[in-house]
C-alpha cells in the first residue's frame, strides 16, 4: 500500500446512476479522507442524496464502484451508519429502543445494547428522555435520537442526509457546533449532505460542490485557516466569509 | 350531556329507550314485543341452563376459531400485498370481489365442500371477517414512511426483521381497524352459519324460539348476542385508540 498523508475511508470511482432516462450521476469520482467531515453541497436535483444512498448501499449504481476502507460496497454494512433527513424513528418505540435498534438487529443482548444506548443518549444530551416516545420530543430532540442511533452501532463512517434541515434555525446552529465537537472527538469519517452554503463551510474539512444535469463534482474546497478556531469565531472569520461568497458565486447561475 | 345542571353518564339515553320498550310491552299491543322486564326475567331463567351455555360455548368457539384464522392468515397476506406489487396484482381483484360479494349466497357451496359440521361454520365466519382485515393491513403497509424501511435496511435488517419489526408495527393502527370491522362481520358470519349450515349454537336457539313464538326467549338471546358483539367492537376500538397516537404522528 502506498502511504499517502491522509488515507481515504470512502472512495467513489466512476459512478453512473440513471433513473430511467434521467441521468442522475455521470462518471462521478470523489475521495473522502478518513477522520474528516466532507460535505456534498449543491442545488436541489444535483444528486447529492442519490450519491449518499449509493455509498450507504441503499441504492445500486449502474456502473462504477464505491470502496469503503478499500472494500467494494454491495449493500448496507456495519461499517456505515445513516442519519436521515426526516429522522426515521419508529413512532411505537421509546427513545432507548430506537437508539438501540441497530444493535438489536445485530442480535446484541438487551441489557448490553441498552447500556450502549444509554451512553449515547447521554452523549447527545437526551439524558432523562430514555423512555419518551418520538411524538413527545421536539424536532431537534428527535434528530438527536437519530444521531445517537447512528453513533451507537460504532460505524467508522457516518452518512448524514441533510440532518439539520427539518429543525429550527437555533437548534440547527447548536447542532452544527456539536457536530464540530463530534468530528474532533469521535474518530469517525463524516459524509454530510446539505444545501446550505454556510452550513457546509462551517462544519466541513472538505466541501465537494456538485452541479446538476448531469451531476458531477465541479470543485473541491478545503477551508484551511479557521478549522481549529473555537466555534464562536468561525462565523466572523474572513476566510469563512470569502468561501461562502465564492461558493455562492459559482452556484447562483444554477438556481432557478 | 347535561340536564338541569346534572352531568348524565354515557349512554343514559338507553334508559329512555328501555322505558319506552317497557311501556309498549306492558300495553300488550303485539305479541312480538314483550315488556323489557319480562325479557330480563326470562334471561335470568334461561341464562344458567345447560342448553343456553352449550349454545353460548358453540357460538363462542366457532367465532374464536374463525376470527383467529382470519387474523393469522389475513394480516400477513395483507402485509405481503402492501409490500409486493406482484402479489398485490394477483390477489387484489379477488379480495375486492369477496369484500363486496353477498357471502351468504356462498354458504350452500361451503356446505357441499365441508359438510354440515363445525368446519363449515368456522370457514363461513373466517370468510366474513378476512377480506377487510387483508385490505386494511395492505393499506397500513402502503402508507408506511419509506425512510423507515430504508432505516431498517441500512442497519442490516433481514427481510424477516423488516416484516416483524417495521411493517407490522407501522401498519398496526390500520390492522386493528380492520380486525374491529372484521369481527363485526364475523358475528354475522357465525350466526348465518349456525342458521343455514347446521342448526347449533345461538342459531339453534333463534330457530327454536322463533318457530315456537317464544318471543321473550328470542329477545333474551338477541340481547345477549347484541351486547357481546358490541363489547367486542368497543374493546377493539379502545385498543385502536391506544395506538392512534403514533398513527397521527407518522410523518
Amino acid at each position: 500500500m502506498n502511504t499517502t498523508i491522509t488515507e481515504n475511508a470512502v472512495a467513489v470511482r466512476n459512478v453512473y446512476k440513471n433513473y430511467g432516462d434521467v441521468e442522475a450521476l455521470r462518471d462521478l469520482s470523489l475521495d473522502f479522507p478518513k477522520g474528516q467531515l466532507t460535505s456534498l453541497l449543491g442545488p436541489s436535483g444535483c444528486g447529492k442524496t442519490t450519491l449518499l444512498k449509493i455509498i450507504a448501499g441503499l441504492l445500486p449504481a449502474n456502473s462504477g464502484e464505491v470502496l469503503v476502507n478499500g472494500q467494494p460496497v454491495s449493500g448496507p454494512g456495519p461499517d456505515r451508519a445513516f442519519v436521515f433527513q426526516d429522522f426515521a424513528l419508529m413512532p411505537w418505540a421509546s427513545t432507548i429502543r430506537n437508539v438501540a435498534f441497530g444493535l438489536e438487529l445485530r442480535g446484541v443482548a438487551k441489557s448490553e445494547r441498552e447500556a450502549v444506548a444509554e451512553k449515547y443518549i447521554a452523549a447527545v444530551g437526551l439524558k432523562g428522555f430514555e423512555n419518551s416516545y418520538p411524538h413527545e420530543l421536539s424536532g431537534g430532540m428527535r434528530q438527536r435520537v437519530g444521531l445517537a442511533r447512528a453513533l451507537s452501532v460504532n460505524a467508522e463512517v457516518l452518512l448524514m442526509d441533510e440532518p439539520f434541515s427539518a429543525v429550527d434555525e437555533q437548534t440547527r446552529r447548536k447542532f452544527q457546533e456539536d457536530l464540530l465537537g463530534l468530528v474532533q472527538n469521535e474518530n469517525k469519517t463524516f459524509l454530510f449532505v446539505t444545501h446550505s452554503i454556510e452550513e457546509a463551510v462551517y462544519v466541513s474539512d472538505q466541501v465537494a460542490i456538485l452541479l446538476p444535469r448531469p451531476s458531477r463534482v465541479s470543485e473541491i474546497i478545503r477551508p484551511q485557516g479557521f478549522r481549529n478556531k473555537d466555534v464562536d469565531s468561525i462565523r466572523r472569520d474572513p476566510e469563512y466569509l470569502d468561501l461562502v461568497d465564492k461558493i455562492w458565486a459559482s452556484l447562483r447561475s444554477y438556481v432557478e | 350531556m347535561k340536564i338541569f345542571g346534572y352531568q348524565l353518564p354515557n349512554m343514559s339515553s338507553l334508559i329512555l329507550w328501555g322505558l319506552l320498550w317497557e311501556t309498549v310491552g306492558q300495553l300488550e299491543l303485539t305479541f312480538f314485543l314483550p315488556p323489557l322486564s319480562a325479557i330480563f326475567a326470562t334471561l335470568l331463567e334461561i341464562g344458567g341452563t345447560p342448553a343456553f351455555l352449550k349454545a353460548l360455548r358453540e357460538t363462542a368457539e366457532a367465532f374464536a376459531i374463525g376470527t383467529t384464522a382470519a387474523i393469522v392468515i389475513g394480516v400477513p397476506v395483507g402485509i405481503l400485498m402492501g409490500k409486493s406489487r406482484l402479489i398485490d396484482e394477483l390477489l387484489l381483484p379477488w379480495v375486492n370481489i369477496f369484500l363486496s360479494a353477498p357471502l351468504t349466497a356462498l354458504v350452500p357451496v361451503l356446505m357441499v365442500l365441508f359438510g354440515f359440521g363445525i368446519t363449515a361454520i368456522v370457514i363461513t365466519t373466517a370468510l366474513f371477517a378476512i377480506w377487510i382485515i387483508v385490505l386494511n393491513a395492505r393499506a397500513g403497509v402502503m402508507q408506511i414512511n419509506p425512510s423507515l424501511v430504508e432505516m431498517a435496511h441500512s442497519f442490516g435488517a433481514s427481510r424477516f426483521d423488516a416484516f416483524t419489526k417495521i411493517y407490522f408495527w407501522a401498519a398496526l393502527p390500520e390492522i386493528l381497524g380492520g380486525v374491529r370491522i372484521g369481527f363485526i362481520r364475523a358475528v354475522k358470519g357465525v350466526i348465518i352459519g349456525q342458521l343455514l349450515i347446521s342448526v347449533v349454537g345461538f342459531g339453534s336457539l333463534f330457530e327454536i324460539y322463533a318457530s315456537n313464538f317464544l318471543m321473550k326467549h328470542f329477545w333474551a338471546v338477541l340481547l345477549v348476542l347484541f351486547s357481546l358483539s358490541f363489547l367486542i367492537a368497543e374493546f377493539l376500538a379502545w385498543l385502536e385508540r391506544k395506538v392512534e397516537y403514533y398513527a397521527a404522528s407518522r410523518q
